[in-house]
């Protein structure tokens, strides 16, 4: 018996993971949930058909999307996370035990509860007590906040579902009003590779620079995402960016990452001649 | 199974398809075969429907079968004794209903704020018009709708005349006291005529103001392709017993194309359906959104978002809620202004804006978070472009009551020519000169021109309002009777 989970990366291509057991499935408000077990990537969990994460590869995006910014700004205090449904960004957060506060604006509520029970990996970071969850658009959310918090993550989908709201100009202005003075958005901002998703790409980035004047994208190799090259972006309000920072400092804090390290901070800046042409364009 | 369950005219269409009748008659495109091109554009199903009247589909100048059906169902659906589809758009439908409501040299009374439509047939018509002050709310740079009184006044001093329009609401969504006006009017044997471009959801829901047909209204004139869901040019006329629909036929098929497009009909036929049986629960759905818009816009602050609070004002009978009309002016930005950013910036396009208001039209088809978006949207331009301290007054509108000196046809179709604005105390308009705001013609053909409205005319430029109508696109000059 084969039993293959396939998602289209484009109309003509395609990543296949053998699918050792369908673990779970629903429809809810806002999209279908699944979770399989694979011998290859452990448990994974799709939305609406997409790959969300894998127990084998989460950690690079969870490392890549969180420790980047938290080095460039160690005395970050408040934190609003926008999406992050399984947990995983989380976790990384709640390692700094300078982090204060955590708000977490997630549209759907059943994304959390489907990786409570099956996604324990990840889902471990929901228990912090720092950790304060508020279902609901995350548009929505941030529209009501003003000059607060030091770092806003978007852990969103792509820009094509629910995630949508999450890549406009309206989005990135409401969220340079929430952050405080120095603070730092940090993106999911796509795969530069394939032709519709590069153009979701430049889109972002010219719509986060039309909003915030220091506006950069770096890099990580991420195999279940469409193309495995995947980027971020760190916008700074104001003066802040991600290149002087004090790798010494982190590296006291003892937080033992896979993927992260103060050298691939500074190299994951460092980006192809083609995303550099096509994030100009 | 209820009657409106049922699609006539879309299900014949379903049984031409699947009969795979060999075309040799127009169109040449001969479903889509004929223009690979195009059919990859459109799609094929589309192709496959886009076909000509024949036995089997009825012809919409004589309808006898299917298209019969499916308007017998519209108009027991909206109320109605007769129901025509139209695919010239509700122009045509406007045009229809006013050249068979009244002939050359007769008069009809109208709000000033008509629509050009309504103007433009009493150029093919040749009757004269009797138009009422609609009121202006100088704060908000908007129309109302007409005063009962103003009404009572037009019918008492022009008691020949034949018929009565009004508009219903107006695009910012005002009515008039329709039934009362229904009740005068036919007490004086004239006929009322409803322009209902933006009147669809009163059909279905009795928490929105009346619609023509249950106030007693003969006619009107319904946008389906508006806010009922059908594709854009379709439209219907609706009528009641007072109407001779032989007549009404002959008068649309004087105007109307005799290659009556088989996907906006069907457009219309399966989009009546659709409200026939969920028209409440769709009209409330739109409800709620524009309520939920209203609040959320309101803790933006300085944005000030239409609600039923206006029927506080004379000339505001009713407010249809499901409009989302706002005002612009105490953040600092023109309506239009906020209008060009949401599309420029956020790739968001509203309905329109004026100088001191933007429209955003609402359906059943708005997400969750589509709106969103709109709302975080205005928030980032109040931020980012406001600037409260720039304080606008609008102009102070004022209702000149125009002269006719000829008719609209006659005007029309006179030899003019053309002057300098300023120069033309005492001759006739040839031209149509509008201003926005408030949305109001200040001339039309056939009227004299008077210093008082030359003076208005610069006074309104003075004040930023935006003047169109006149062939000089600056408004400098305007075309006279000869």
């Amino acid at each position: 018996m084969e039993i293959w989970f396939s998602e289209l990366h484009t109309p003509d291509v395609k990543l296949s993971i053998r699918v050792d057991k369908h673990i779970h499935s629903e429809e809810s408000e806002f999209q279908r949930i699944d979770v399989f077990d694979s011998p290859e990537f452990g448990r994974f969990l799709t939305l609406d058909g997409y790959m969300m994460l894998t127990e084998k590869d989460e950690f690079i995006y969870h490392e890549m999307i969180t420790h980047v910014a938290m080095a460039s700004k160690p005395d970050v205090k408040k934190v609003l996370v926008i999406g992050a449904g399984d947990g995983g960004t989380l976790r990384e957060l709640t390692r700094y035990p300078g982090i204060w506060h955590i708000d977490v604006a997630e549209i759907d509520e059943r994304v959390v509860s489907v990786c409570k029970e099956y996604l324990e990996q990840t889902a471990c970071g929901f228990y912090d007590n720092r950790v304060h969850m508020h279902f609901t658009d995350g548009l929505k959310y941030v529209r009501g906040k003003e000059n607060f918090y030091d770092l806003i993550i978007v852990d969103s989908t792509d820009p094509f579902g629910p995630g949508e709201g999450l890549f406009t100009v309206e989005f990135y202005g409401n969220c340079e009003n929430a952050l405080a003075d120095g603070g730092i958005l940090i993106n999911q901002h796509e795969s530069p590779y394939y032709e519709n998703d590069a153009r979701a790409c430049t889109r972002a980035h010219k719509r986060i620079k039309s909003v915030f004047e220091n506006a950069f994208v770096y890099q990580a190799h991420i195999p279940t995402y469409p193309s495995g090259h995947w980027l971020f972006g760190f916008a700074g309000k104001g003066n802040i960016t991600p290149f002087d920072f004090d790798k010494k400092a982190w590296e006291s804090l003892g937080i033992k990452t896979r993927y992260y390290n103060t050298d691939i901070h500074t190299g994951a800046f460092a980006l192809p001649t083609y995303v550099r042409e096509l994030l100009e364009t | 199974m209820n009657r409106q369950d049922n699609t006539p005219l879309a299900a014949a269409l379903k049984r031409y398809r699947e009969a795979r009748i060999v075309p040799f008659d127009v169109p040449g495109h001969k479903h889509g075969k004929g223009n690979p091109e195009l059919t990859a554009f459109l799609g094929q199903m589309v192709m496959d429907v886009d076909v000509n009247s024949m036995k089997p589909l009825d012809n919409l100048i004589h309808p006898v079968s299917v298209i019969k059906e499916a308007e017998e169902l519209a108009a027991e659906a909206f109320g109605a004794k007769y129901c025509f589809f139209c695919v010239g758009g509700t122009t045509s439908a406007v045009q229809s209903m006013i050249l068979s409501a009244v002939k050359t040299g007769e008069e009809i009374i109208m709000p000033r704020n008509v629509h050009r439509s309504a103007i433009n047939s009493l150029i093919l018509s040749g009757a004269k018009p009797v138009y009422v002050n609609p009121g202006v709310d100088d704060e908000l740079g908007i129309p109302l709708g007409m005063d009962f009184s103003d009404i009572e006044a037009a019918i008492n001093s022009h008691p020949t005349a034949k018929a009565v329009l009004v508009n219903n609401p107006t695009y910012y969504g005002i009515c008039s006291d329709l039934r009362a006006i229904v009740k005068l009017a036919h007490e004086r044997g004239m006929l009322v005529l409803a322009d209902e471009a933006h009147g669809t959801q009163f059909y279905f829901n009795e928490n929105l103001p009346v619609s023509a047909m249950e106030a007693g209204a003969d006619m009107a004139a319904v946008s389906l392709h508006k806010s009922g869901g059908s594709l854009t040019q379709s439209s219907l006329l609706l009528a009641g017993e007072n109407v001779n629909a032989g007549y009404l036929n002959a008068v649309i098929n004087l105007t109307q194309t005799t290659s009556a497009s088989y996907l906006l009909m069907s457009s219309l036929d399966i989009s009546r359906r659709r409200l026939a049986l969920f028209g409440k629960g769709i009209s409330d759905t739109i409800i709620k959104t524009a309520d939920y818009a209203r609040d959320e816009i309101k803790k933006i602050g300085g944005y000030r978002a239409f609600t039923s609070k206006l029927k506080k004002k004379a000339g505001v009978y009713d407010f249809d809620s499901t409009k989302l009309s706002v005002n612009t002016l105490d953040i600092g930005l023109a309506g239009i202004e906020v209008y060009d950013k949401l599309r420029d910036e956020y790739d968001i396009q509203i309905e329109f804006g004026d100088i001191a208001n933007f429209l955003c039209y609402i359906s059943d088809g708005d997400r969750s978070r589509d709106i969103e978006r709109l709302i975080s949207a205005l928030a980032d331009i109040k931020r980012r472009h406001g600037k409260p301290e720039r304080v606008r007054t609008l102009l102070k509108s004022e209702y000149i009551a125009p002269e006719a000196a000829m008719t609209p046809q006659s005007a029309f179709y006179a030899e003019t020519t053309t002057l300098p604005i300023a120069e033309t105390a005492g001759r006739i308009s040839g031209e149509f000169v509008m201003c926005y705001p408030p949305g109001i013609p200040i001339l039309a053909p056939g009227e004299r021109i008077t210093k008082e409205i030359i003076d208005y005319i610069s006074y309104a430029k003075e004040k930023g309002s935006s003047l169109t109508g006149t062939q000089d696109m600056e408004v400098r000059l305007i075309n006279v009777v000869a």
